[in-house]
């Protein structure tokens, strides 16, 4: 190698030896044409002559090395046929090609006549290949050499005493082509490796690519090894990996240990590797600390991997070698060797072992648990990972057993999985947490116990709470939401159909989501309290009071624990969720006979109405749901009544919309009237509510009146007309036909007076009412016999 | 023929982790024509979800909905008939026919679709229909016991609707049909 050769004068030395090499090679096949063996020789020895160049680069190089060696192949021939025919033996042609005056040419020559020695059978094959490797130890230019002992393994491949060959004897056996091709091997590796000590430091870059250019002239010599019969398990075994080994280890040599290991696992069978795991494995803690085993060693459990997803009458092998304990021990003494490996090297490793765990023992959860923890306390130290390469790699590590069961039950019993996730940073260790609710949904699985749940909840914790060192103002309000959303959606999947177990879970959701904050409760608390309320609807149908021993899941107890995670909800403070909770409950609770709880409920409801329920849209919807949960409470006695029907009335008369005061007074009316069989029927306290109504429906009007000098619309007499239509047909007494007239002609005035603007929406509900009494008449029988006073003209 | 998809009181993440998966097949984009919600979805994710298998959404606000802009009440006009949605929570006593009714005379409407009992529902009256399309999901309801996963097609043609609910019974869709023809006289009378 010729420091700084420039590409130019390359070219024209590349040019040069290619002129002298073609030269020599017209006379060579003038004097083969002649017969003349002596010039032929004399040629041949000057055409190599040009393979002596220190000044190519070994891609050039090469292109010489092909032409000379296409020359070569027709000597060769040349030989071939002259021996056969006897002109002259083949003996003596081999001493004879030992004259010529340089080695390079003289062993090339030597190589060339070897093989039509070997050919010929005159010596056993064994001896000429011995004599033949031996000799082109001459050669220890590392390029020149490469190429000679190239030449020797191209041309000695299908002349091995392998078993079954026709060189095969019994002096010659496969062991001598083995011996053979190692010790090319071991000479090809040392001349390569040499090229790396010599030259100037400065050029290491480009002499490292001259190499990688060569690699594959040693690497074929392993290929040669593949490829004999005879090279069964036990001889791989026994002499070709351990010596192979030993050549890799000793070079000390990280490029070449990198190639020749990644070489070993291409080259041979899958069957081979994991008959020899331990010799194989071995080698990898004693290998230069700047390999790169981390890509080397996965390439191993991939193909590892793939071979047991091949077939599974290959698995028992696994098993009966120990496959995994010998690849996690061998990562551990690899981790352990390379200091300086970055981390991601380590995570992908384990990343290789895990894919191999769940490919060839997946039902070994405790390999996979143990892969876990190895990677566990090598992250051991370090709080959180900011490298986000190996971020990525340890998604991928906690997403395999995900994907591979596809059940976050199994992940569940991994001990070690929350640890891992603990090292994530807090964004991945959300993402990671969304991913396995996700798994969850997508596979609709149960998580069925409050143990599991408690296991799902500490491996979701980023999102149950505020993780430390999260300014909050790095949270993108979209992404909390769904995030919450999903962790809300989440809890419908803790399920179990026995009682007690429910109720351990649903405490076991509880103490986790009031650890989330104010802004986190609205979001959790709603889904619990349903799921609760759930339970108490299976536990109302049983019978009463177990005595004697305490029993935990009863609806008083679910009550208790409603109570106060609502009461945290409202201390957020988010009322009007809080308001529409309480009443759930309170409807529940009047499901199961139990009075003072639903009282309870009402009172707090109220007191949220009161104090904390400012916004007037909110106040009209609120009410109504509080009419409308009290009108279905039937287990209040006549005091409790009184007093929530009392209450519901004043607020719906303290609405500040005089029409939204009139709706909910008029609704009120239904509070006194349940249409059941032993249900309140007070008609005067309806007759109440509905004059009141109607008070407020003209305090209303006159309003209008005053700020805008018409009349509002009548829609809320209309409206009134067809609740006094209600309680008429419900048979309330006090309700007649001539109030009802009374109303029709008031709404009739009202309707034609030049006050009154024109509402065609009013007109069209007025006249589908008349048309409604007119069907009533019409249909004969007691109702048409009721409404038959009416005029509606 | 125009279909119209029905439903309401999907309660999601407040009471049901998502719609059947069942109904989720069924339901595809490009089919429905217009889509009528009752309310109480509960969140803008659902919303998005309706909106991608029809752009025609209409809805009405439930006492749940996290979107506050909602109408109480809506109405439309499909076809030969006008639609009336409410969620019903505002209509005391709940799910109580003679008082829907009245919210029907008051909409003046053919057709008049609430939700909140969760409990499906379809009663021909006075020449209109009251239909409850219950609960997409089969989510917890204090006034309904043992709620299934119901909703509505459907199919206006001209004078005629035929009604579909599909209802999710231990695991099975189960389909009925219900026919309705608006009169001549209700048509009249218009």
């Amino acid at each position: 190698m010729v420091p700084d050769a420039g590409a130019e004068d390359e070219e024209k030395w590349l040019a040069e030896g290619i002129a002298g090499l073609q030269h020599n090679a017209f006379y060579m096949h003038r004097s083969l044409d002649s017969n003349n063996l002596r010039d032929a020789l004399k040629f041949s020895a000057q055409m190599l002559s040009e393979l002596r160049t220190s000044r190519l680069s070994p891609h050039k190089y090469y292109e010489l090395y092909m032409r000379a060696f296409d020359e070569l192949r027709k000597l060769e021939m040349f030989f071939r046929e002259e021996t056969k025919r006897g002109s002259f033996s083949v003996i003596d042609l081999y001493e004879l090609v030992q004259h010529a005056g340089n080695i390079l040419p003289r062993l090339y020559l030597l190589c060339t006549v070897g093989s039509v020695y070997i050919k010929s059978k005159e010596a056993p094959a064994k001896d000429v290949l011995k004599d033949l490797v031996e000799m082109c130890r001459g050669i220890q230019h590392p390029v020149r050499g490469l190429f000679l002992r190239s030449y020797l393994s191209q041309i000695s491949r299908d002349k091995l005493p392998d078993i079954g060959s026709e060189y095969e004897g019994d002096a010659d056996t496969v062991v001598d082509a083995v011996e053979f091709v190692l010790q090319n091997f071991t000479e090809m590796n040392k001349l390569w490796v040499r090229m790396q000590h010599q030259g100037p430091i400065r050029e290491k870059e480009k002499r490292e690519k001259e190499r990688s250019e060569l690699r594959d002239l040693v690497g074929k010599n392993l290929h040669v090894l593949s490829q004999l019969e005879g090279v069964d398990l036990d001889m791989y075994k026994e002499t070709v990996l351990p010596r192979i080994l030993e050549q890799v280890v000793n070079c000390k040599d990280d490029i070449a240990q990198h190639y020749l290991m990644d070489c070993i696992i291409q080259v041979f069978p899958d069957e081979y590797h994991l008959q020899t795991l331990e010799t194989l494995l071995s080698a990898f803690p004693q290998l230069q600390p700047t390999v790169d085993i981390k890509t080397v060693l996965s390439q191993l459990m991939d193909r590892l991997s793939n071979y047991a997803a091949s077939s599974a009458e290959v698995l028992p092998e696994f098993l009966q070698v120990e496959a995994f304990a010998k690849l996690s021990s061998a990562i551990g003494k690899v981790i352990e060797a390379q200091v300086d490996m970055p981390i991601v090297g380590a995570i992908t490793l384990y990343v290789s072992l895990l894919t191999f765990t769940l490919r060839v023992h997946p039902d070994r959860l405790d390999y996979v648990d143990q892969v876990l923890g190895a990677c566990v306390k090598k992250l051991s130290g370090k709080a959180k990972l900011e490298d986000s390469k190996a971020t990525k790699q340890i998604v991928a590590l906690l997403s395999a057993p995900l994907e591979k069961y596809n059940d976050i039950v199994t992940a569940l019993k991994l001990s070690n999985y929350p640890r891992v996730m603990d090292h994530l940073d807090n964004g991945t260790n959300k993402v990671m947490a969304v991913v396995i609710i996700q798994s969850i949904m997508k596979n609709s699985t149960c998580i069925s116990t409050a143990d599991k749940v408690e296991a799902l909840f500490e491996l979701i914790k980023g999102l149950i709470k505020d993780m430390d060192g999260t300014p909050d103002d790095e949270l993108d309000e979209e992404d909390f939401k769904e995030e919450q959303n999903s962790v809300a959606r989440l809890i419908h999947m803790l399920y179990n159909d026995d009682p007690e177990e429910m109720l351990k879970i649903i405490c076991t959701v509880r103490k986790h989501i009031l650890l989330g904050g104010p802004k986190r409760l609205p979001f959790t608390v709603p889904p619990l309290v349903f799921s609760s309320l759930k339970l108490v609807r299976r536990l109302q149908g049983q019978d009463g009071d177990v005595i004697g021993e305490e029993v935990p899941a009863t609806p008083k107890k679910i009550f208790q624990i409603l109570h106060q995670t609502i009461e945290a909800l409202s201390l957020v403070p988010s009322p009007e969720l809080a308001l529409r909770l309480y009443l759930q409950c309170a409807e529940a609770a009047n499901d199961c006979d139990l009075e003072p709880v639903a009282y309870e409920f009402f009172t707090q409801a109220f007191i949220l109405y009161e104090e904390e329920v400012a916004d007037s849209k909110a106040q009209v919807t609120a009410i109504h749901l509080i009419i409308g949960t009290l009108q279905r409470m039937n287990i209040f006695g006549v005091e409790n009544r009184d007093t929530l029907t009392h209450k519901a009335t004043g607020y719906s008369a303290k609405l500040l919309k005089k029409p939204d005061q009139c709706r909910a007074v008029y609704a009120c009316s239904h509070l006194f009237w349940v249409d059941d069989q032993d249900g309140i029927k007070d008609g005067e306290r309806v007759l109440l509510c509905l004059k009141r109504a109607l008070r407020i429906a003209n305090a209303a009007q006159q309003m209008a009146n005053v700020t805008r000098g018409s009349s509002g619309s009548v829609t809320l007499f209309i409206e009134i007309l067809n609740k006094y239509l209600y309680f008429f047909e419900k048979g309330n007494p006090q309700i007649t036909s001539s109030v009802i007239q009374g109303l029709i002609e008031l709404i009739n005035t009202e309707m034609q007076s030049d006050n009154t603007t024109s509402d065609p929406s009013a007109d069209a509900f007025f006249a589908s009412t008349l048309r409604y009494i007119q069907f009533q008449k019409q249909k004969g029988g007691a109702m048409g016999e009721k409404y038959e006073p009416i005029k509606i003209n | 023929m125009v279909l119209v998809l029905a439903l309401g009181d999907l309660h999601i993440p407040h009471r049901a982790p998502d719609l059947p998966a069942k109904f989720k097949s069924m339901l595809v984009p490009g089919k429905i024509q217009h889509i009528i919600c009752t309310g109480n979805l509960c969140i803008k994710e659902v919303h998005d979800y309706l909106k991608s298998l029809c752009p025609d959404l209409h809805v009405t606000r439930g006492e749940y909905d996290e979107d506050t802009r909602y109408p109480e009440t809506k109405t439309l006009t499909i076809g030969q008939f006008k639609l009336g949605l409410c969620h019903g929570h505002q209509i005391i006593p709940w799910g109580d026919l003679d008082s829907l009714a009245m919210l029907q005379r008051q909409l003046d409407v053919d057709i008049l679709v609430t939700g909140h009992t969760h409990q499906f529902k379809a009663y021909k009256h006075e020449g209109g229909v009251v239909i409850n399309p219950g609960s997409a999901t089969g989510a917890y309801s204090s006034i309904t016991y043992d709620v299934n996963p119901s909703f509505v097609l459907m199919d206006i043609d001209s004078l005629r609707v035929v009604v579909y609910v599909y209802e999710l019974i231990d695991g099975e869709v189960k389909v009925d049909k219900i026919d309705f023809k608006k009169t001549a006289t209700a048509n009249a009378s218009q």
